[in-house]
């Protein structure tokens, strides 16, 4: 038996520090619920979203301007959503955008004084809702990694890691508990998303809740070849060029020049100069700014002069794989157990394609308040108290192993493990889909799944924190490359070489089960 | 990656360590925030918004650590220069309240060029 540090029960427990998780611990605190949100990083300044901004779906309440946005989703996504939950998304959002102007946010007006809600700056964003979170009340603790989920025959009951910053041990028993930890990018240093391991897939599916999309994970966002930030709309004033000064996109398409360029070892250039006056530099920098950094620290005066760019393997973060949702209040099949945001799948909303971090934004957003406010009727609808179940550590698999469960097996350091990982994600494998690589790489997964997944002895906080991580990389992994081959046809972001055209026998969602042994079935999409 | 933790400037005030969505730094015996794990910085720049004395320096070098020097980077005006764009102290403008992302559509490029 484990003694803890920390042992605090509430109603209901966050995980996660990215907007999803600040709206689910915001609303699950207004509807009167004691919360507790734990995150590996910092609330204000963890995941994809604070470093940098973010666009959103959203519309003024326009039916036709709405109804339009909905039937492109619809289309755009390979007829995988559902229009119901896209309207159901455009009121949340807009609501939601209302009441952050309320808290402070400082929204521009244009000319006629219309606020200008389409676009939030990460940084302020997040600091703001930090500070709502405290004021309403929910106990915030940052850097407390979560390594596991408690359950019983019930339900999930709450969660058990580590304090980073002094290595103590942490227990939080709730009888709801929301999962908004993001996806799973790979570590690869796309901006922002290097807490982005995976980990609540992980913890989900060990206790048994399906997964869905897992298909739908082939983003790769450009970022400066030395840098980390991946910011594609501005390449939109770009123009591309090879190593020996040829335009690449000359018809105006960038189409998939820069991953077939970087999947084959050459370097692709870029240069702004289509926004060619001050004026229209001006506006880019003041929209995009963390874009221009790597630059104006360089001395590439980018509107100008030629940068070397590559891409950056988001995954599941800009794809739209996740935790299935059961019902349309973010709950899953677990009883107790919510998902939010990129942790959630995301088919419901936007089918098989993100279409860019808008879609991300606004669900975040939205799953975030309607999980938030699910997890706290249903923790406090139920008389038992957290503190008195008999719950046990759901985790199995990448975590420390107790001395007297014998000698630990040899297993390759973390470092190694990572690199390993990433390789069975590259642009060969995971971009240019075709049946043999994924087959072949998914061999691969499966082999390292039997280091990847076992035990680790870990030395310190961070590498017990890596090894758990390493485990959710493994394992996304191997969900991702079994739904791709599941799917038989290209369809949304989804593609396979050998089977280039939408099958109208495949719109069906697929979902997967299971960790060492991977079920699949399909699910209908409700009409 | 981050390069940078200015002594001179440095007023100990721990906020770094707490904002690091990575845990790159830790605190030495006099209170002063040092880079423990630079191979875990993401290059994502929160820290040096973050930092009220502009005593922080991420080197937009993702993969490679390079060599800094304070003197180079204050006469440059590097050094506390993305705190400043995000418009965070005393004084200074917010980039959110004149964000212009909203009228980026107005100045697009047209969709096919002959060049």
């Amino acid at each position: 038996m484990n003694e803890f540090d920390t042992r605090l029960t509430a109603d209901v427990l966050v995980i996660g520090g990215g907007p999803a998780a600040a709206w689910a611990a915001w609303s699950a605190a207004s509807k009167g619920a004691e919360v507790v949100l734990v995150d590996k990083g910092y609330l204000g300044t963890s995941g994809a979203t604070a470093p940098g901004g973010t666009n959103l779906l959203y519309l003024p309440p326009d039916q036709k301007l709405r109804d339009q946005a909905v039937e492109q989703r619809y289309k755009g996504g390979g007829f995988l959503s559902e229009p119901s939950w896209t309207y159901r998304v455009l009121d949340q959002v807009y609501i939601n955008l209302e009441r952050i102007e309320q808290w402070g946010y400082p929204f521009v007006r244009d000319e006629e004084g219309v606020p200008k809600r389409g676009h939030l700056q990460g940084l302020e964003y997040m600091n703001l809702m930090r500070k709502v979170v405290l004021k309403a009340g929910v106990k915030v603790l940052d850097h407390h990694p979560s390594l596991e989920l408690l359950v019983d025959e019930h339900g999930v009951g709450g969660a058990r890691g580590i304090s980073r910053l002094d290595n103590k041990e942490w227990e939080v028993r709730a009888n709801a508990v929301v999962l908004a930890t993001g996806g799973c990018a790979f570590l690869s240093k796309g901006l922002g998303c290097n807490v982005l391991t995976g980990d609540g897939l992980l913890m989900a599916s060990e206790l048994g809740a399906e997964l869905s999309g897992m298909e739908f994970s082939r983003a790769y966002a450009p970022s400066a070849a030395f840098g980390t930030i991946t910011r594609g709309r501005l390449l939109g004033w770009a123009t591309y060029y090879d190593e020996a000064g040829n335009i690449l996109n000359a018809d105006g398409n960038r189409g998939q020049i820069l991953q077939r360029a970087v999947s084959e070892g050459r370097t692709v250039y870029a240069m702004l100069n289509k926004a060619d006056t001050p004026e229209k530099r001006a506006i880019l920098r003041r929209s995009h700014a963390v874009f221009f950094l790597p630059y104006d620290r360089t001395g590439i005066d980018p509107f100008t002069q030629k940068f070397p760019l590559t891409v950056r393997c988001e995954g599941t973060v800009r794809g739209t794989g996740g935790i299935r949702l059961a019902a349309e209040d973010c709950s899953t099949t677990v009883a107790g157990l919510y998902a939010a945001g990129d942790a959630a799948s995301r088919e419901r909303l936007m089918g098989g394609m993100s279409g860019g971090g808008a879609f991300n934004a606004s669900w975040a957003i939205c799953s975030g308040t309607w999980s938030g406010e699910a997890a706290a009727a249903y923790a406090l609808s139920l008389a038992k108290h957290a503190g008195h179940r008999r719950l046990r550590a759901a985790g199995r698999y990448g975590l420390q192993r107790n001395d007297s469960e014998g000698p630990a097996t040899w297993r390759p350091d973390n470092k190694e493990l990572v690199t390993a990982v990433q390789q069975e994600v590259s642009l060969k494998i995971n971009y240019f889909r075709n049946v043999p690589n994924l087959r072949a790489s998914l061999d691969r997964l499966n082999a390292l799944w039997g280091v990847a997944g076992s035990s680790a002895r870990g030395d310190n906080v961070q590498q017990r924190v890596r090894a758990r991580e390493i485990a959710a990389m493994t394992a996304t992994a191997r969900w991702m490359h079994t739904a791709s081959l599941e799917r038989k046809e290209t369809r949304g972001m989804h593609t396979l070489e050998e089977y280039p055209e939408q099958d109208p026998a495949q719109l069906h969602r697929i979902v997967l089960s299971g960790i060492e042994q991977i079920a699949v079935r399909y699910d209908k999409v409700p009409v | 990656m981050i390069e940078l933790v200015s002594d001179d400037r440095c007023i100990r005030c721990g906020i770094c360590v707490k904002v690091c969505p990575t845990h790159v730094f830790d605190v030495d015996a006099e209170g002063l925030p040092f880079i423990a794990r630079q191979e875990d910085c993401q290059t994502c720049f929160v820290c040096e918004a973050h930092c009220p004395a502009d005593a922080l320096y991420v080197s937009p070098y993702a993969d490679v650590s390079v060599d800094v020097e304070e003197e180079e980077l204050i006469a440059s005006g590097l050094l506390g220069s993305w705190r400043a764009t995000v418009g965070w102290g005393p004084g200074r403008t917010k980039l959110a309240s004149i964000d212009t992302t909203e009228f980026i559509d107005r100045i697009l490029p047209p969709r096919r060029t002959n060049i």
